[in-house]
């Protein structure tokens, strides 16, 4: 049992498998002597070696491309990209190869990679180091994406991701790596990938998020809960496949909903999940769905930052509307 | 440009082969012709969806899959039936993948070829990982990949160039220089005096073989091969050769290429230098030739028939697929009814 934060919590996961498993590797950009960009990697090379933990060129297709490889030769690779707008290069890996594969060779090859990609703002980086399109991963049919904000989810899910079948993309939110501690125990079990988890039972609006959204839809709650509002905070955790149920259940029970996520409102997940819940909980609704989210712009730079990222603020004030609706 | 067998049906060094083992490399060649032919008509027919043909290029790829052995991965594209087919990759399953089923994409286990590849050059660093993995299981099966010279204006050839040789991995890179990228010809793709040449800046050996000389292809491929799976790295052989049809059956080259140039090539036709070659040595008859070709029609034929008698795919199968499992969406997709 220890307390430890989500990087540490990825650190552990990656430890524990590659301890349990030599076919697992790993791959990706400083990640070996530098312990990666976030250091989530720290002291994996020393432990494991340099045959199991594999500093890379610069090239992030390269590395997604080699671990395709790798993964239907029977390895189970494990790659890094630093930082979500630097996996745009190795889309054509992961849509055309990665994904496809299985249904190419119809269950002959297999590709059972995971894709760690840090993804969100918030840290006041360089263009192309926030973003968050993880609707782009959630549109591609062969994939599954995965996005923790608990340490403890990030170890369970992330030995979940590493054992799966198929392909994952684990997006890992940057603002949260050492914002949260939580104590995992020794050596817990993989958290299954799909079902939504309830940060918060409630019974007034269900606020649906995921990743660092997590943490702002808590302070919501929080303050909604001190003007006596019952709210209900769904974590995703699964953009792919998506647990409708789980969250069609969680709205029928309090007729409001607020999707709240970081990426830009047109096209964004949030859309997905308003439809389904459209769709499946449209008479059970007391209020319109809202969705509190970036802007259809650019993410800005650093002074700009607040100006985009859904605040407590926002999220309060629309679950305070669905309230009035 | 390193050969063994002249244009002519020459010899230019003695050959690393037994007259037993050219005659078998003909006759791979002449049944892969009639498989290529046989698309080509199949295509016309409707029966098969848009083709791309290999025609005079079969020395280069039975060459090099000869080179090979059965458990090493082969990793090519849409114009290397005749490659996979010679390691191993059904006719009816290449036939298969043409009708438009998925069937196609699976060969039977422990044939290690990849699917073709249909996308330009992305293909290339699979071979480098799956060498790789190799390497690092400890087992000294070794991949080729093969690829067009049109791949090599890709970021992804230089990135798996790159990879490769850094990582020392068992891969031969395997170019098929066939003058052109559908319309595009080599001379206006590169500045570099040969495709072979670039190797030289990846750190590792490059060789322009005459890729229509299926015995030089064997020996350089071969010598390749055996250099990856000693532990001595990857390199990159450029075989030179020519698409005599077009890039595919939706192809017309008669705009961009003059006839006379594919006429010049047919004079360096791959089977033909070897037919004389084997005449020469009284190991060619056109009884032995019309045998060879109605057995090999015959082959194309039963595997026709086997591909075009696979059950119509089912709905659910597409389902089916996409993961391990259906998940949730997918069970419920699947569920609803057609409309």
């Amino acid at each position: 049992m220890s307390v430890v934060n989500i990087a540490q919590a990825v650190n552990l996961a990656l430890s524990s498998a590659m301890s349990a498993d030599d076919s697992v590797i790993l791959l990706g950009e400083d990640i070996g002597r530098a312990g990666g960009v976030f250091r989530v990697t720290d002291g994996l090379r020393d432990k494991f070696g340099t045959e199991r933990v594999f500093d890379t060129p610069v090239a992030e297709s390269g590395i997604v491309g080699a671990a395709f490889g790798m993964a239907i030769a029977g390895l189970r690779p494990i790659v890094e990209l630093q930082f979500m707008g630097f996996s745009y290069p190795a889309y054509d890996q992961i849509i055309n190869h990665v994904a496809r594969i299985r249904n190419r060779s119809d269950h002959r090859f297999t590709a059972p990679l995971v894709i760690r990609i840090p993804y969100g703002g918030g840290i006041g980086a360089a263009e192309h180091h926030s973003e968050s399109l993880e609707a782009i991963y959630a549109h591609i049919p062969g994939l599954k994406v995965v996005v923790p904000s608990t340490p403890g989810d990030a170890f369970g899910l992330l030995l979940a991701a590493i054992e799966d079948p198929d392909p994952v993309v684990f997006l890992e939110p940057i603002r949260l790596y050492r914002a949260v501690k939580e104590e995992v125990p020794e050596s817990p079990p993989p958290t299954p990938i799909g079902p939504v988890r309830v940060e918060r039972a409630g019974t007034d609006v269900t606020l649906i998020s995921w990743g660092a959204m997590i943490k702002e839809a808590r302070a919501a709650a929080d303050l909604l809960g001190g003007e006596g509002v019952s709210v209900e905070v769904l974590d995703v955790r699964t953009l792919s496949p998506l647990d409708r149920s789980g969250i069609v259940s969680s709205v029928v029970k309090t007729g409001r909903a607020v999707v709240i996520h970081e990426a830009p409102l047109t096209g964004g997940y949030g859309g997905e999940i308003s439809a389904v819940i459209a769709e499946r909980a449209l008479y059970s609704l007391k209020a319109p769905v809202t969705r509190v989210t970036g802007w259809d712009t650019v993410f800005p730079l650093k002074r700009s930052e607040a100006h985009y990222l859904p605040s407590v603020d926002r999220i309060v004030s629309a679950a305070r509307q669905t309230l009035e609706d | 440009m390193f050969n063994l067998i002249n244009a002519d049906g020459t010899v230019r060094d003695r050959l690393p082969v037994t007259l037993e083992e050219l005659r078998q490399l003909y006759a791979d060649m002449v049944e892969a012709r009639t498989y290529d032919r046989k698309c080509m008509a199949m295509q016309r027919q409707g029966r098969l969806a848009t083709y791309a043909p290999f025609e005079g290029q079969e020395a280069a790829q039975i060459g090099a899959a000869g080179a090979l052995r059965d458990d090493d991965w082969v990793v090519g594209t849409y114009r290397d039936a005749a490659l996979m087919w010679a390691s191993g990759y059904g006719w009816e399953l290449l036939i298969a993948g043409r009708t438009g089923d998925e069937r196609g994409g699976s060969p039977p286990p422990g044939v290690n070829v990849l699917p073709p590849s249909i996308t330009v050059g992305g293909h290339m660093i699979h071979a480098v990982g799956l060498s790789w993995a190799e390497m690092l299981k400890g087992s000294d099966r070794i991949a080729l990949t093969s690829f067009g010279d049109g791949a090599t204006s890709e970021g992804d050839f230089h990135e798996a160039m790159n990879f490769a040789a850094v990582f020392q991995t068992p891969t031969v890179f395997f170019c098929q220089n066939n003058h052109y990228a559908i319309s595009y010809p080599v001379a206006e793709q590169t500045r570099s005096e040969s495709i072979a040449a670039k190797a030289a800046a990846y750190g590792m050996p490059g060789a322009q073989i005459d890729g229509n000389d299926v015995v030089g292809v064997l020996a350089a491929v071969g010598e390749a091969v055996e250099g990856a799976r000693a532990g001595e790295g990857p390199s990159l052989i450029e075989a030179v050769t020519y698409r005599i049809g077009p890039h595919t059956t939706a192809d017309d080259p008669g705009r961009y290429r003059d006839e006379d140039e594919a006429e010049e090539w047919q004079g360096r036709d791959p089977m033909h230098r070897v037919q004389r070659l084997l005449e020469k040595a009284g190991a060619w008859s056109e009884d032995w030739q019309a045998d060879l070709e109605s057995a090999a029609s015959d082959r194309i034929e039963s595997a026709v028939l086997a591909a075009e008698s696979l059950p119509r795919p089912t709905r659910e199968a597409m389902f089916e697929r996409m993961y391990s499992g259906m998940t949730d969406p997918l069970v419920e997709q699947s569920g609803e009814p057609a409309r």
